[in-house]
C-alpha cells in the first residue's frame, strides 16, 4: 500500500467561509470603501484612457457641487432616484427582487399623462392631484403583473420585471409617435406640452420642483415603518427568514403583492413628477435609466431609507459629473455607466466579504491518496 | 460483570493523550485523554457542547487537534485526513447520511470506495456482508426508496467493507425503532468478538449500559469520569454527564380531564411539497388536563401534521379540525393563536425565532397579533410597544431560566437549550388553552429539558389540552397521558400510556397500525 505522505501535492482551493461575526463598523464603512474603490479604479481607467486622472475626478465628483446651478441640477436627479431607491430598499429587504422599476416609471408617466393629453382643458390644483394619483396607480399596476406571474404560476420575478421595461418603453415609444402625437409638433415623437395645473410648481427660474420634496417625505415615512411599526418587521422576517414569517403569519403571497405595489408605485409616481417636471412632455425617452440606477441606490443606502437619500444624492453627481467630463475631457458619457457599474459592483463585493472571508485551502495530503494509490 | 472481562486479546488500540482544540478563545476539548481497546464497545458520553464531536472529528482526521497527541496501535500518529483515518483503520458511521437518493446502494458505495476496494463483483461483496453481519440490503435497491434504518446499514456496510479495525458511531440510534436498534446491538456485538473496537456516541444511558463495556463522560470540553457502565445505574451517569443531580419531573396522577379542545377527525391532506408525507385519515383527540403524545421516527408525517394544526397551511373549504369547539380549518395560524392556542415548532432557529433578531423582536414574532398582554403590542402608524416587550422579555427570562449574554441579546447568541426555554417560555407566558408542541426538548440539556418537562406539565395540570409530538421515547413516557404513534403519514389510536411498552410503540413505529399492513395481516 502506498504511504499517504508520498503522495504530496499541491492543490489550492478558495472558499468563502461565513464568519462567525460580522464587524458592525465594518458594516457601516461598507458604502465608504466601496465609493473609495470607486475613485481609485476610475482613476486608473481615466490615466488608461490617456486623460489625467486627477482632473477628471475633480470634474466628475467635485465640480457637480462648486456651482448653484450645478447643485441644483444634482438635486432634480437626486429626487427620482430617492423615490424609486426608497421602495426598492423595502421591496429587496423582503427578498423581492423588482429589476423593473424602469418600466414602472415609464408606466406611471403615461398613466398620469392621461390628464393632459386627453382633458388638456381641465385646469385645476386637482387636476395635478389626480396626475399624480394616476402616476402612481399606473406603476403600481404595471408593477402587479410580475407579482401576479410569480405568486399564481411562480415565474421569477427578476426576468418578468426586467423583461416588461422594454414593453412599457416599446409603449411610450409608440404613443407618442401614433395616438399621443402632438398635432402641432411637426410629426416630432412626442406629445403636446403640458401647461398650467399640470406642471409641478417650480422655484425661482430654475429647474428645482416639488418632486424632491415628495421624495424626502417618502423617504422619511418608509424609516419611520421599516423601523418601528409591525408592517417593518414583517418585510424584514419575512426577507431574511420565511419560515419564521410563517410562523408569525405573515404571508409570503401577500407579501411579494405588497412590495411590487409599494415600489411600483413610487416608480410609478417618479415618472410622472419626471413628465409634469423637467420634461413637461411625454416623449420616447424620459429617463437617463433612474430606474436602473435605483437599484445601485438601494444597495448604496444600504436598504436603510434614510441610507437611500444619501446614495441617492451620490449617484446624482455621477450624472452630472459624467455629462461634465464628456464636455470638458471629451470622454464617452458612457462613462457615467461605468461608474454605476463599478459602484454596485464594489458594494456587492464588501458587503460579501464583511459576511464571508476567503480562505484557501490546499488538500492536505491524505486527501489525494484515495485518487493516486493502486 | 464484564461480559468481555475474559476476552485475552485486549490491547490498547488508539490513544488519545492530553489532546486539546481551541475555536477562538474557546477550548472545546481540553487536555483530554482517552484509551480504546480492541474487543470493546467504548462509550462516549455527554451533554450537547460537551465535546464529543470535536472529538471524535479529530480522531477521524476531519479536525485537527491545536495540542496533544493521537497514537494508533502504539505509534503516534498524525491523522491528516478522513482518508487517512481509513486507511489507518478507522471507520465512522455518522449522524446525518451523506447518501445520493437517486443512486442505488452498490452506487452509493462504490463513489465512497477506494478504486482498489472497488474491483471485482462489488454488490455480490455487499450482499454477502450484509447477509453475514446481519444487516439485510438489496444491493440493487434506490436508496429513495430505503427506509432510515436501511441507509444507515449502508454507511455501516460501507465502513465495513474496508475491514475497519475501529468503528466511530455518532448517535446510531437516534433515528431507528427499538427493533432497529436490537438489531444494530447484535451487529455491533459480532463486530467485537472479531476483535473490532466500537467507540460508541450516545445520550441514551440504557442502552449504553446495554452494550457498552467503558465509558467515558465528558462534560465542558474535559473527562469528568472513566466508569464502567454495568456497574452504574442510568441515574448516576446522567448526574455525570450533567454535572448536578438532574430535577426528576414531577407529576401527580392526572383526573382532572374536561372537555375536548383539540379535536382533529378523519383528516386526509396531500403533501404540498414533492417530498413531503401524505396524512391519511388522522383522528386525535385533546381534552382539557390531558397530555397527548404523538410517537414517530421523524419524517413520518409530523411535520405536515403540525403545519396543518397550527394553520401555516390552511384549507379554507375543509372541517377536520376543532379548536376549542370551533371549527377551524379556515383561520390562520394568528387567529388560531386568538382562540387560545399556541404552538412551539420543532426548528427553534429559523422557524420559532429569527438569528439575527433580538430576543424581543423575537417575542414580537408569535405574540403581535391577540390581545393577550396588557394592551395590544402593534400600535399601527405609532409604532410596536416596545416597553411593554421589554418587560415580557423579562418575565420570560426570569420564570423560564434563560440565560443570555446581555438582557435583550439576538436569539443566535443563546445556546440551544436556552433559545428552547425561551421559545417555550414565550408560549406558556400566554398561558394557552391549547399548547402544541414539536419535538419539546430535542438537543437540548438535560437541566433545560427537565425544566421544560416540568413547565408543560404544570400548564396541563391547570386545564390545558397539550400536544406533543417526539422521537424520544423517555420524554414520552415522562410526559404523557395519553400516547399515539405516527408512521406515514397515518396515526394509531391514542392509548393510555400505562397500557403500552416500549416494545409495542415501537411496532407501531414500524407500521403496525397502518390499513394497508392491518389488510395484508388479516
Amino acid at each position: 500500500m502506498n504511504n499517504p505522505l508520498k503522495s504530496l501535492e499541491l492543490n489550492v482551493q478558495i472558499i468563502l467561509e461565513k464568519r462567525p461575526q460580522a464587524s458592525g463598523l465594518m458594516n457601516l464603512c461598507s458604502p465608504m470603501l466601496a465609493i473609495l474603490l470607486t475613485v481609485v479604479m476610475g482613476g486608473l481607467i481615466f490615466a488608461a484612457m490617456g486623460k489625467p486622472p486627477l482632473t477628471a475626478l475633480y470634474l466628475y465628483f467635485i465640480d457637480p457641487l462648486t456651482s448653484w446651478w450645478s447643485i441644483e441640477e444634482v438635486l432634480v436627479k437626486a429626487g427620482p432616484l430617492i423615490l424609486i431607491g426608497v421602495g426598492l430598499a423595502v421591496c429587496f429587504k423582503a427578498n423581492v427582487w423588482n429589476i423593473g422599476a424602469e418600466g414602472q416609471f415609464t408606466a406611471g408617466a403615461l398613466m398620469g399623462a392621461i390628464i393632459p393629453v386627453l382633458w388638456g382643458e381641465w385646469q385645476s390644483p386637482f387636476a395635478l392631484v389626480a396626475m399624480l394619483f394616476l402616476g402612481a396607480l399606473g406603476g403600481a399596476l404595471f408593477a402587479c403583473i410580475p407579482a401576479w406571474l410569480k405568486t399564481r404560476f411562480g415565474v421569477n420575478e427578476i426576468l418578468t420585471s426586467l423583461m416588461l421595461v422594454y414593453i412599457a418603453q416599446l409603449l411610450l415609444d409608440w404613443m407618442v409617435r401614433g395616438p399621443w402625437n402632438d398635432p402641432h409638433g411637426y410629426n416630432f415623437p412626442k406629445s403636446a406640452s403640458f401647461e398650467g395645473w399640470h406642471l409641478l410648481p417650480m422655484w425661482g427660474d430654475g429647474r428645482m420642483h416639488l418632486g424632491l420634496v415628495v421624495s424626502l417625505v417618502a423617504a422619511l415615512v418608509l424609516f419611520w415603518v421599516m423601523r418601528h411599526t409591525l408592517k417593518g418587521f414583517e418585510i424584514n422576517v419575512v426577507g431574511s427568514a420565511p419560515r419564521a414569517g410563517a410562523f408569525a403569519g405573515f404571508s409570503q403571497t401577500k407579501m411579494v403583492w405588497f412590495c411590487f405595489a409599494l415600489s411600483g408605485g413610487l416608480a410609478g409616481l417618479a415618472g410622472l413628477i419626471e413628465v409634469a417636471g423637467p420634461v413637461g412632455q411625454l416623449q420616447p425617452h424620459i429617463s437617463p435609466n433612474y430606474g436602473f440606477t435605483a437599484i445601485i441606490v438601494a444597495f448604496l443606502g444600504r436598504l436603510n431609507p434614510i441610507g437611500v437619500i444619501f446614495a441617492g444624492l451620490l449617484l446624482a453627481i455621477s450624472y452630472i459629473g459624467g455629462e461634465g467630463v464628456q464636455i470638458e475631457l471629451g470622454i464617452s458619457d458612457k462613462t457615467t455607466q461605468v461608474f454605476q457599474g463599478m459602484l454596485l459592483f464594489f458594494i456587492l463585493m464588501c458587503d460579501t466579504l464583511i459576511l464571508y472571508r476567503l480562505k484557501w485551502i490546499s488538500a492536505k495530503p491524505g486527501q489525494q491518496t484515495a485518487g493516486n494509490a493502486s | 460483570m464484564l461480559n468481555n472481562s475474559n476476552n485475552d486479546a485486549q490491547s490498547t488500540l488508539l490513544q488519545v493523550k492530553d489532546i486539546s482544540k481551541k475555536f477562538g478563545d474557546f477550548y472545546a476539548n481540553d487536555t483530554l485523554n482517552l484509551s480504546i481497546e480492541t474487543g470493546r464497545v467504548h462509550a462516549l458520553l455527554g451533554e450537547n457542547g460537551a465535546g464529543k464531536s470535536t472529538l471524535v472529528k479529530m480522531m477521524y482526521g476531519a479536525l485537527q487537534p491545536t495540542s496533544g497527541t493521537i497514537h494508533w496501535q502504539g505509534q503516534q500518529v498524525s491523522i491528516a485526513s478522513p482518508a487517512h483515518a481509513r486507511e489507518l483503520g478507522i471507520g465512522m458511521v455518522f449522524q446525518h447520511f451523506s447518501l445520493f437518493e437517486a443512486l442505488t446502494v452498490v452506487e452509493n458505495i462504490s463513489l465512497a470506495l477506494p478504486p482498489q476496494l472497488r474491483q471485482g463483483d462489488l454488490s455480490q461483496r455487499i450482499a454477502d456482508l450484509s447477509l453475514d453481519y446481519g444487516l439485510p440490503l438489496n444491493p440493487a435497491a434506490l436508496v429513495a426508496d430505503l427506509s432510515v434504518g436501511e441507509r444507515q446499514r449502508i454507511e455501516i456496510v460501507r465502513c465495513l467493507l474496508q475491514q475497519p479495525k475501529l468503528l466511530i458511531m455518532d448517535e446510531p440510534t437516534a433515528v431507528l425503532t427499538p427493533q432497529e436498534a436490537q438489531a444494530l446491538f447484535a451487529t455491533l456485538r459480532r463486530l467485537v468478538e472479531e476483535g473490532c473496537a466500537v467507540l460508541y456516541i450516545s445520550h441514551r444511558l440504557e442502552e449504553v449500559k446495554q452494550i457498552c463495556q467503558d465509558a467515558t463522560i465528558l462534560r465542558l470540553g474535559k473527562v469528568v469520569a472513566e466508569v464502567d457502565p454495568q456497574v452504574e445505574t442510568a441515574a448516576t451517569l446522567a448526574q455525570l454527564m450533567v454535572g448536578a443531580s438532574v430535577h426528576q419531573v414531577s407529576r401527580d396522577a392526572n383526573d382532572q380531564v374536561g372537555d375536548v379542545l383539540l379535536d382533529i377527525s378523519n383528516l386526509s391532506q396531500k403533501s404540498s411539497t414533492p417530498f413531503g408525507v401524505n396524512l391519511v385519515d388522522v383522528n386525535l383527540q385533546v381534552r382539557s388536563g390531558e397530555i397527548l403524545a404523538i410517537a414517530g421516527i421523524a419524517g413520518n408525517g409530523q411535520g405536515e401534521l403540525f403545519s396543518v394544526i397550527s394553520g401555516e397551511e390552511c384549507n379554507p373549504n375543509q372541517q377536520f379540525i376543532s379548536l376549542l369547539g370551533q371549527v377551524s380549518d379556515g383561520l390562520n395560524i394568528n387567529q388560531r393563536r386568538c382562540l387560545g392556542v399556541a404552538f412551539v415548532p420543532e426548528e427553534r432557529m429559523g422557524h420559532g425565532a429569527v438569528e439575527h433578531l433580538s430576543l424581543t423582536d423575537n417575542i414580537l414574532l408569535s405574540r403581535h397579533a391577540c390581545d393577550d398582554t396588557e394592551s395590544s403590542l402593534d400600535r399601527g402608524w405609532l409604532g410596536i410597544d416596545r416597553l411593554q416587550l421589554a418587560q415580557l422579555n423579562k418575565v420570560i427570562g426570569t420564570d423560564y431560566d434563560v440565560r443570555k449574554s446581555k438582557e435583550d441579546a439576538t436569539a443566535g447568541s443563546l445556546s440551544g437549550g436556552n433559545l428552547q426555554k425561551f421559545v417555550v417560555g414565550r408560549e406558556l407566558n400566554r398561558k394557552p388553552k391549547v399548547l402544541v408542541i414539536n419535538q419539546p426538548t430535542w438537543g437540548v440539556d438535560a437541566g433545560a429539558a427537565a425544566l421544560i418537562r416540568q413547565a408543560v406539565i404544570d400548564l396541563s395540570r391547570e386545564g390545558s389540552a397539550i400536544l406533543i409530538i417526539s422521537q424520544d421515547l423517555d420524554e414520552i413516557f415522562e410526559l404523557a397521558d395519553t400516547i399515539a404513534v405516527i408512521s406515514r403519514g397515518q396515526l394509531s389510536p391514542s392509548y393510555k400510556a400505562g397500557d403500552l411498552s416500549r416494545e409495542q410503540i415501537g411496532l407501531m413505529m414500524a407500521g403496525s397500525h397502518e390499513q394497508s399492513a392491518q389488510e395484508s395481516g388479516a
